[in-house]
């Protein structure tokens, strides 16, 4: 929706001259670098190589679909997306479902379910690391062999090839769950109480109301948790960095973990350009979707 | 021995549930329902918080016992608290310096980037220029661009430019930025028009219209779009991860990272790092708690 603009002579030269810096800068450092990207990845760009400068068409592409890492990398995302993204997006949707109700103390429980959000997630994976130490004595495992009676059996979480992802799937969401929950609860503080009124007068039970009122109203909230964590999934890098270097054998490497490794510790930019250009595409696919879901529900309407 | 009055008591009690059994019932079990709610809230905040109270009692003990005590609720209790741990991190590291660069760096960029990003907002929401639309849409199409879609090459832009190992590297490509322009934007649509109309008839300029008139009654937006873009950047660590390879510039994420394996490995230091790390973003979140709460549930229903 577009207001009809004050309309005044100088209006050109001063809308010019007051949104010029942010142009600018989204010019320089967003707009320039993301067509970088598209063209260095169509060329042998490699920092302080001997090799001349050269058109290189789709080889770069060729490479990275050919390079064992990176199609893990793919399917580590491809799997922390699958994982992460439904179980996060219940759990907070429990949280929320949890807080939005009149009960006394709901703002102190909602305060230390957001907590984690302002932390640095460089230091979650600090603090992660030694959460997950190796032997009985580690956190993590002291606490699932209590839960589990004695029957697990100590394990070097970070070092182990299975174990790794989760582990770090578990403290992504420790750390992104109260994201989710403000904005779902923010949306099912949008919903009119007349609805479950009329819902509770129809004879309907609980499940039915949840079902029937609250879920189709809480679409739109939900379907944008979802878009932000699955894009996080494929962002995923700082935890990878820190806790495990993409092992143990590729075990937890990622796009971007292995754009930054191309480009930056073995200087080969168009490779890491390129690998970039694959990460656009998966976000600009996902934000599609997104669009066409809450694009047929405005339809429907 | 029973006085008759209780017995009539509980005779009316009787009476009345018998009449509305199903109401009692019913209340009954809406307070199970509470207690059973308020049970699980605990057990779940209990899980959330572990972490962060593992890592500020850690913080306060000798290192052999962080690791020792790590497996039992001893864990979560300071046994031999001490602030030995603290010293250690400054006198092992530069803390001060780090601390002063992350503060520097992200001060800069929200500061200037309330004025860029407002400025461009209000051309947009209020001004007639030409290609006004088309550039809107670009901008808008830009907000789905994350920081790591355009890392490698910025990298290889900041190489060029020289700007490797400098704060300009870390302020400069973030300051403008398209999701802040457009949080801008649709706060200033909204406003009533009246409000600038009477400013212009008085003969005020736009800019003056804009920080004398707007930029008071614009105070929620700046602090939904101040808090966001400083919690989003007190946590960089890509980036300055990339650029910067000398601790004269380093922030804190990058510098804790490189702290967790300075030998010899301490892990009661560097929870002490954590703590002080994340003291100050926590302080300013229990201050401004409303503020971070609605300017995250802003993006919710903007993005």
């Amino acid at each position: 929706m577009t207001q009809q603009p004050l309309k005044l002579k100088d209006d050109t030269r001063t809308a010019l001259g007051m949104a010029a810096p942010a142009l600018l800068g989204l010019l320089l450092f967003v707009a320039l670098p993301f067509t970088l990207a598209a063209v260095l990845s169509f060329t042998n760009l490699r920092l302080g190589s001997p090799l001349p400068l050269e058109f290189s068409g789709f080889e770069q592409y060729r490479r990275i679909w050919l390079d064992p890492s990176f199609r893990r990398a793919l399917l580590n995302n491809g799997i922390f997306a699958l994982v992460v993204v439904p179980v996060q997006t219940a759990i907070a949707l429990g949280l929320a479902l949890l807080l939005n109700r009149p009960l006394r103390g709901m703002a102190l429980f909602r305060t230390l379910f957001f907590m984690p959000v302002v932390f640095p997630m460089a230091l979650v994976a600090v603090i992660w690391t030694i959460i997950y130490a190796p032997g009985a004595n580690g956190m993590m495992n002291a606490f699932l062999e209590f839960f589990s009676f004695g029957l697990w059996e100590p394990k070097d979480f970070l070092h182990d090839p299975v174990l790794a992802l989760p582990a770090i799937m578990l403290l992504s969401m420790w750390q992104g769950v109260g994201f989710q929950m403000v904005i779902i609860l923010a949306g099912l503080q949008s919903v009119p109480m007349v609805l479950y009124e009329a819902a509770a007068i129809d004879g309907s039970n609980r499940w039915h109301q949840f079902r029937y009122v609250t879920l189709p109203l809480l679409r739109n909230s939900l379907i944008f948790v979802m878009l932000v964590t699955s894009i996080l999934a494929f962002r995923l890098f700082d935890q990878v960095q820190i806790m495990t270097q993409g092992g143990p054998l590729d075990a937890t490497t990622t796009v971007m973990y292995e754009a930054v490794k191309a480009a930056f510790t073995q200087q080969k930019m168009a490779k890491g350009a390129a690998m970039t250009v694959v990460f656009f595409l998966i976000v600009l696919a996902i934000t599609i979707l997104q669009r066409l879901l809450v694009k047929e529900e405005r339809a429907i309407e | 021995m029973k006085s008759p009055g209780v017995d009539q008591n509980a005779a009316v009690a009787a009476l009345a549930q018998q009449g509305h059994s199903s109401q009692v019932s019913h209340r009954r079990r809406q307070r199970l329902g509470m207690i059973g709610s308020y049970l699980l809230l605990t057990i779940l905040a209990l899980l959330f918080v572990a972490p962060i109270l593992f890592m500020i009692v850690g913080s306060l003990k000798p290192d052999e016992l962080v690791l020792s005590e790590a497996g039992s609720l001893k864990a979560f209790v300071p046994t031999q608290a001490s602030l030995q741990n603290y010293r250690d991190v400054f006198e092992r590291v530069e803390f001060g310096r780090f601390l002063f660069n992350s503060l520097f760096i992200t001060g800069m960029i929200v500061l200037a980037g309330l004025v860029v990003n407002s400025l461009a907002g209000y051309a947009f929401a209020r001004l007639h220029w030409p290609g006004r639309s088309i550039i809107l849409a670009v901008v808008i199409a830009l907000m789905i661009l994350p920081i790591e879609a355009i890392a490698v090459p910025l990298f290889f832009q900041v190489t060029l430019l020289g700007w490797r190992n400098t704060y300009i590297a870390q302020i400069v490509p973030f300051i403008a930025n398209a999701f802040s322009i457009y949080l801008f934007y649709t706060f200033f649509i909204d406003l009533p028009k009246e409000l600038e109309e009477a400013a212009r008839v008085d003969g005020a300029g736009t800019l003056r219209t804009f920080f004398e008139i707007i930029v008071p009654v614009s105070k929620p937006v700046f602090a939904t779009v101040a808090i966001l873009t400083f919690l989003t950047q007190w946590g960089y660590f890509l980036w300055p991860l990339m650029v910067t390879f000398d601790e004269q510039v380093r922030p804190l994420p990058v510098a804790i990272a490189t702290f967790q394996t300075l030998p010899p490995v301490q892990w009661g230091d560097i929870m002490s790092f954590g703590v002080m790390m994340v003291a100050p973003i926590l302080i300013v979140f229990l201050l401004f708690q409303r503020w971070f709460v609605e300017g995250v549930a802003t993006t919710g229903t903007k993005g």
